[in-house]
């Protein structure tokens, strides 16, 4: 069945209640159950919940095969809590038909390759997925195909109970001996632990897993110790230099500024540019050069940003320090100034991935946004977004909080560089839709931008600042003259990957890529 | 022109290629690697195959390793390449002729 | 295949920015960033072992990217190497708008560039004088020619200085008030005027002393340059700023003009526009401003 942005739904995914994608905001209004965890209780007081392994924690929780698992990823590139969860559940255990339910995979986990090709993962649930775990899955070997979620999207399935977790693993950098978690004060920090939040409150198990005992109360506590089961230490969670980098630098490509400039003159043509304004941006190249340039036309209007939200890192919290921006509020911190920040400078709060951009509950904050500006890999002239497959079509990225500031946000601005390399960026049909087109309203790029034409009212701000803007369908022709027109994708019938709208209908799938050859 | 003796061009780096022709025996060997197979391979293979018939060579062994060169750049290292085996790529180039 | 209009000798020239011929990432759509004119480097920034690919890389671009209205000057290997000659080939046969011709130290330099840019245009069929030519001075021989070389060819639009290789030669560094080139400036300013052409400036390298930069574009502009050479784009806005007119001065350059046309039709030379006395002199000046004010963005009216 054809669906909102025109992708083919296959009709045996449209099953218990599951719907293709009708647009935004489908369903406002209508009534999601809650489930509940089944948890067990701890009414003897206990003097410590510390194990002597993770095969114990597993067994203390009584772990066995079929099990879904769920972690989070704070700790980035640097994790190492999944690759080391999942030795001791299959290599120690031997348990098998396993799910990884992660808020997001990365290179750190290429191990976890072996264990789909080995059939002892069967299910993966994740917003990204990349590396040699993205190779396998888009190869058709992973037993059922992955569903991939947004950030707000994942809170919604776990709290509506379609995903049920039966464990799942809190990687803490620091703990208390009963489980109280913060992301502050050990060696291996991440700042906000906001994705491990709702994992915690839905599981029917929490195990925590620190690197940095720290004495009782470990207080505020990120994930409390009124959910957690065992408490496990080892070494190391995972490498700090990969878990949060130096810096964030603001780009010095001529590129990306040039394109971040403009970025920042379209948002102060709007109306929603003005005193107390709120504001998201990634951390790519000319989204997070963008802060510089808004800071001047801030200054020129001499109004400020009443809050920011997102992943956040140093030229945001810069901004806070100067008092430029009213509060941050934080579900994941990309740099150690961020990192050093949270909870630290008045004002930097932590916040759960429901509170950030969950479209089921009754207020996240993406729907109070003004302004979203994000990354694309590639955009089409329908201006739906595609930030998880390559131009070959493997799986190797995450929609992450895309889809949910895109819809949440009065303009949600995307920036990107024409064609990369000889990929066109701006295209005729993206690989696979993760951020339906209704939901985006500007594209800025290196050779020009254009508007929505759904969004009359932004035009007529571009217009009326003098701001050259052009159709969509001009970058395209464009890019392909550029680079030529490609050649279309050879697909299997395989569906490896099914992406779900952040209101749980189906947005598209991701199907086997059928090897290429010449002739 | 006849490839006289193994000679490259281009670089690694990103949008661009880089071109190795050898002698070959009689025929055109091709090898071709590209970070944009999926969707460029056919019109990659096209673009050097068309610059080494205009160059008149029918006899070499070529090696291409793209990374997402375009094409104005792929004919650029073919040529430069080919040139080069016959140590003729600096001086009176054919341009507009054969090098177009 | 992309044809290019014939080139202006006399156009809009604020910004040249240099780009490496041989880096296929970089030229293919330098004119993004609205420099006037975008040089691509044969010389310096090819190693000596690349000098042939980086040809084969410009001719392709030269005929396959559309510029559109963005100038694109060569700049080929000095007269004391054995690649200039087919550099010229290449320049010529690719359809560039100019050539910058590299250590130019007298008026035979140009003549022998000329000739051969001739030579290459009969060769390939290209109109015999299409190619235009600019001389760099890098030498305190080049300076003290510089009229002879700017007057040397009708094909010569203007003239630069380089301020690396002439400081070399002047045993002096770059300083903050400009002293270290201020004669060289001055002279070769002094010779691009009396022969009639235009006049840049060097580079300024320091890309993390931004004030450094700042103060000598201000520095070029009081001394009437007529543009700089850049090696970033970063570096386009701030030039194409300074070297904007005032809302002023294109106010009184459009009246200047208006009355200059009624007035010419009636049969009058002199008249006065808000009490100044203007005749047909001024009249370029007026229409440098507008072209100026219109690329600004500053002027959509229909005089220029």
């Amino acid at each position: 069945m054809k669906n909102y942005v025109g992708r083919e739904i296959p009709d045996y995914l449209l099953v218990n209640g599951k719907e293709v994608y009708q647009g935004k905001n489908y369903m406002d209004g209508k009534y999601l159950q809650k489930a509940s965890p089944k948890t067990r209780r701890y009414e003897k007081p206990q003097e410590s919940k510390i194990v002597a392994s993770l095969a114990d924690a597993l067994r203390h929780c009584g772990a066995k095969s079929g099990m879904t698992f769920s972690f989070h990823h704070h700790l980035r590139d640097g994790d190492f809590v999944v690759n080391m969860v999942m030795k001791a559940a299959i290599e120690e255990l031997g348990l098998e038909d396993l799910t990884i339910a992660a808020t997001s995979l990365g290179a750190a986990h290429d191990p976890i390759a072996d264990y789909i090709e080995q059939g002892k993962v069967v299910g993966i649930q994740t917003s990204g997925i990349r590396g040699r775990m993205g190779e396998v899955v888009s190869a058709g070997k992973l037993k059922t195909p992955a569903i991939i979620r947004s950030h707000g999207g994942r809170p919604r399935a776990i709290e509506g109970g379609e995903v049920h977790i039966d464990i799942a693993f809190v990687a803490a950098p620091t703990s208390d001996c009963v489980g109280n978690c913060r992301g502050i004060g050990g060696k291996s920090n991440c700042g906000s632990m906001g994705y491990a939040m709702t994992d915690a409150k839905y599981a029917d198990h929490v195990v925590v897993v620190t690197d940095c005992l720290v004495d009782f109360p470990n207080m505020p506590a990120s994930v409390e110790a009124i959910d957690v089961d065992a408490v496990v230490v080892v070494d190391s969670i995972g490498n700090p230099k990969k878990i949060a980098s130096a810096a964030a630098r603001i780009s010095q490509n001529p590129r990306d500024l040039m394109m971040a400039e403009n970025v920042a003159k379209v948002i102060a043509a709007t109306p929603y540019f003005k005193d107390g304004f709120s504001f998201q941006t990634g951390v790519g190249g000319p989204s997070l050069a963008a802060n510089l340039f808004l800071e001047q036309y801030m200054d020129e209007r001499g109004i400020k940003m009443g809050w920011a939200i997102g992943g956040i890192c140093g030229p945001m919290v810069e901004l806070l320090k100067k008092g430029k921006v009213g509060k941050v509020i934080d579900v994941q911190d990309f740099d150690l100034d961020a990192v050093n920040s949270i909870h630290q400078t008045p004002n930097h709060f932590e916040m759960s991935a429901s509170q950030y951009a969950n479209p089921a509950n009754k207020g996240a904050f993406v729907n109070k946004l003004d302004f979203v500006v994000l990354a694309a890999l590639e955009i089409d002239t329908g201006f739906n977004v595609n930030v998880l497959t390559g131009s070959d079509g493997v799986l190797r990225g995450a929609p992450g909080g895309h889809p949910d500031t895109a819809a949440g946000s009065k303009c949600c601005i995307i920036v990107t560089p024409l064609i990369r390399g000889r990929m066109a960026t701006v295209c005729e049909h993206v690989v696979t839709v993760t951020t339906p087109g209704d939901c985006v309203d500007v594209l800025v790029t290196d050779y020009g931008i254009a508007v929505n034409p759904l969004r009359q009212d932004l035009i007529e701000c571009l217009d009326n600042a003098g701001i050259h803007h052009v159709p969509i369908e001009t970058l395209k022709e464009k890019a392909y003259s550029l680079v030529g027109r490609p050649d279309d994708l050879q697909w299997e019938d395989k569906v490896v990957a099914v992406l779900e709208a952040r209101d749980g209908t189906i947005l598209d799938v991701v199907r086997k890529i059928h090897p290429y050859t010449l002739d | 022109m006849e490839i006289l003796k193994p000679a490259a061009a281009g670089t690694l780096e990103s949008s661009d290629a880089q071109v190795t022709v050898e002698p070959g025996d009689g025929k055109i060997e091709l090898s071709l690697s590209s970070s944009v197979m999926n969707q460029y391979g056919r019109q990659i293979r096209d673009t050097v195959l068309e610059t080494l018939d205009r160059l008149g060579v029918t006899s070499a062994k070529v090696s291409v390793v793209d990374k997402g060169a375009l094409d104005c750049t792929l004919k650029a290292r073919v040529e430069c390449a080919v040139f080069r085996s016959m140590d003729a790529s600096d001086k009176n180039i054919p341009w507009g002729g054969a090098v177009r | 295949m992309i044809p290019r209009p014939r080139p202006e000798r006399f156009r809009l020239r604020r910004t040249m920015m240099f780009m490496n011929a041989q880096k296929p990432g970089l030229i293919k759509d330098a004119y993004i960033y609205g420099c006037d004119s975008i040089m691509l480097d044969l010389e310096d920034a090819v190693a000596e072992n690349q000098k042939d690919a980086a040809r084969f890389s410009l001719y392709h671009a030269l005929k396959t990217i559309d510029y559109g209205d963005t100038e694109v000057i060569v700049r080929i290997n000095g007269l004391d190497t054995p690649h200039w000659q087919e550099d010229i080939r290449v320049c010529v046969a690719g359809g560039a708008d100019g050539i910058r011709i590299a250590k130019c130290e007298s008026a035979q330099d140009v003549r022998t560039v000329e000739a051969a840019v001739e030579a290459a245009e009969k060769e390939f069929g290209v109109e015999v004088g299409r190619t235009l030519l600019m001389a760099a001075l890098e030498s305190p021989k080049g300076i003290l020619n510089a009229y002879e070389i700017c007057s040397a060819s009708e094909r010569m639009f203007g003239v630069a200085i380089s301020g690396g290789d002439f400081r070399k030669c002047m045993q002096t560094t770059p300083q903050r008030d400009g002293i270290d080139m201020l004669a060289a400036r001055g002279q070769m300013l002094l010779a691009a005027r009396a022969a009639g052409i235009q006049c840049f400036d060097t580079v300024f390298t320091n890309l993390d002393d931004n004030e450094g930069f700042e103060a000598e574009v201000l520095q070029n502009k009081a001394m009437g340059f007529d543009g700089k050479s850049l090696i970033n784009p970063k570096q386009i806005r701030f030039v194409h700023q300074v070297f904007a007119p005032t809302a002023k001065e294109i106010v009184q350059a459009e009246r200047i003009l208006r009355a200059y046309r009624e007035q010419s039709a009636a049969g009058v030379g002199v008249f006065t526009v808000d009490g100044k006395m203007i005749d047909i002199a001024f009249i370029p000046g007026a229409e440098r401003t507008l072209r100026l004010a219109r690329a600004c963005g500053m002027y959509e009216g229909d005089l220029v």
